[in-house]
């Protein structure tokens, strides 16, 4: 557990030093609002349409953060420290997939004020079903998200593979979370069917207990 | 040897599949609403069905790499994902052809198995990139079981939620007479679905055994030449050591 | 008018069946190639095989034998 807590703290330090990540994906997300409003040609945005734009966003948002998830490693020759000491490799991953989920939950804290301001969904009643959605989704595309970084990171055209791997593994991901925010932001208001987090939770024990399964085989020299 | 037993599952195969499309266009009744169209029903289902079974067989293949370290069950699971994803692609023009005879359009994004299937078809196409992309042949074969037990597990939930999704908004298009198939047809039907896998096991077979024998003629070469077996081409196709056993 | 349009539709039931085919028949070229590109090499190493037990006091061709 400790093992975990130390890469964590370094990775996190390393991001409030050089804040590659965070910023990127925030400003990316907020850039993207803009263009749907000008693509979609709506100043406002509700029911179904609400939602797949922002989990769509949030998608693509999270791919940034992907992206850089292991460059640090493999740059400065981290991997190889890593193996050398005598600790369990699984921590690697749940490091890893933690900050990524800190990342997502700290994009989601500048995204969706920013979806709501921008695209006016009427989030407000929405907002403690979502909330829901957002946790179980982000676990989700964390541990996805890692499992896609580790594979890709040694390997060249890592920027074409990222997206190509993990859009496609994250689909499921984005049809749950999408169909479950849709009756949220719908004109007159609606209920969270519970199939949609069910889904969720699914895919989040599935994709975590794989990953726990098969990581240290990304790792081996 | 790969090539044992080809010759007779290749007899069996041309006989099962004969047999199924003879079946199919001289036995089975013709469908009440859709008419002769729902004949691609015969074809285009068991390559969905081989398909994803040919893609969990994969991912089995790659466990056993990843648990035994032998690279034999790399060149399984890879030769096993190539042939899925033909059969994939062959299940997506397949269903396209029968959308565009019952409904008119090319594409209908209402049948969830057809939706299914591009989303598999797209994960598994970025298997071969991915292996051309790392250069160490035995990273490169880990890295791939690990990605061929990804995308295997993926497959079930990307099902689910699909079919999720449609559930209450659109009736099924390209289904068959609901529930209630009549004898004849289930019969058709089997021996389609035993006769496309009896392919895929000839083909797969076929293909195993040609890639082996490429590489003992490689490992021949090398040691008549003296030159030590080091590749100077990037690939990413598996590699089995020189002196491999099958 | 309905026999028109049972030949028309079978049209797209033969369409599909043949997208079928060809994708075996595609396979099948491929392979074939291969097996050919490997005959050609065979004949090769037969060549250079012949040439070095030619040459005396070379290693046994014993070893040369491809794994059964």
């Amino acid at each position: 557990m400790s093992t975990v807590g130390a890469l964590l703290a370094k990775d996190l330090r390393a991001e409030l030093r050089a804040k590659q990540s965070l910023p990127a994906m925030a400003l990316f997300a907020i850039a993207t609002f803009v263009v749907f409003h000008f693509g979609l040609d709506r100043a406002r945005l509700d029911g179904d349409l609400a939602a797949g734009v922002l989990w769509v966003t949030l998608l693509l948002a999270a791919l940034l953060g992907i992206n850089r998830l292991f460059v640090a490693e493999l740059e400065e020759g981290g991997f190889d420290g890593f193996l050398l000491a005598p600790v369990d490799r699984t921590a690697m991953l749940v490091a890893k997939a933690t900050a990524l989920f800190l990342y997502l939950a700290g994009l989601e804290l500048v995204a969706v004020p920013a979806f709501a301001l921008l695209l006016d969904p009427g989030l407000g009643r929405a907002l403690p079903e979502l909330l829901w959605l957002l946790l179980l989704a982000d676990v989700g595309i964390a541990v996805v998200g890692t499992l896609v970084a580790a594979l890709t990171v040694q390997g060249r055209a890592r920027e074409l593979l990222v997206p190509l791997l993990a859009l496609p593994l994250l689909l499921p991901l984005l049809i749950a979370a999408a169909r479950g925010t849709a009756p949220l932001l719908e004109a007159g208001g609606g209920s969270l069917p519970l199939r949609w987090p069910a889904v969720l939770g699914l895919y989040d024990m599935v994709f975590g207990l794989l990953s726990y399964a098969v990581f240290d085989f990304l790792l081996e020299d | 040897m790969y090539g044992k037993g080809l010759r007779g599952l290749s007899i069996a195969t041309v006989l099962t599949l004969v047999g199924a499309f003879a079946l199919v266009f001289f036995y089975a009744p013709t469908d009440a609403d859709q008419g002769v169209i729902q004949k691609i029903f015969y074809v285009h289902v068991p390559m969905a069905i081989v398909a994803l079974c040919g893609f969990v067989f994969a991912a089995a293949m790659a466990i056993q790499h990843l648990r035994t370290g032998e690279r034999r069950y790399d060149l399984r699971a890879y030769v096993a994902i190539h042939l899925s994803l033909i059969l994939g692609i062959g299940t997506l023009i397949s269903g396209s052809i029968w959308a565009k005879a019952s409904w008119g359009h090319w594409w209908v994004w209402d049948e969830p198995t057809l939706v299914s299937f591009l989303i598999v078809v797209l994960l598994y196409a970025c298997y071969q990139p991915l292996r051309f992309a790392i250069e160490d042949p035995e990273k490169q074969a880990r890295y791939a079981s690990v990605f061929a037990i990804t995308a295997g597990a993926f497959v079930p939930l990307n099902f689910l939620a699909v079919r999720l999704a449609q559930a209450y908004t659109h009736p099924r298009v390209l289904g068959t007479t609901g529930g209630s198939m009549p004898g004849s047809m289930r019969l058709t039907f089997l021996v389609s679905v035993v006769g496309m896998a009896l392919l895929f096991a000839t083909l797969w077979k076929y293909e195993l055994a040609s890639k082996h024998t490429a590489q003992q003629l490689r490992a021949l070469r090398a040691r008549l030449t003296g030159d030590a077996a080091a590749p100077t081409v990037r690939s990413g196709q598996p590699a089995l050591p020189a002196e491999s056993t099958v | 008018m309905a026999l028109f349009a049972v030949a028309h539709a079978g049209r797209y039931v033969a369409a599909a069946y043949l997208v079928f085919l060809a994708l075996v028949l595609i396979y099948v070229a491929i392979m074939a190639s291969k097996l050919g590109r490997i005959e050609r090499e065979l004949g090769e190493l037969v060549e250079l095989s012949r040439r070095s037990s030619a040459t005396p006091a070379d290693a046994h061709t014993r070893e040369g034998q491809p794994v059964a």
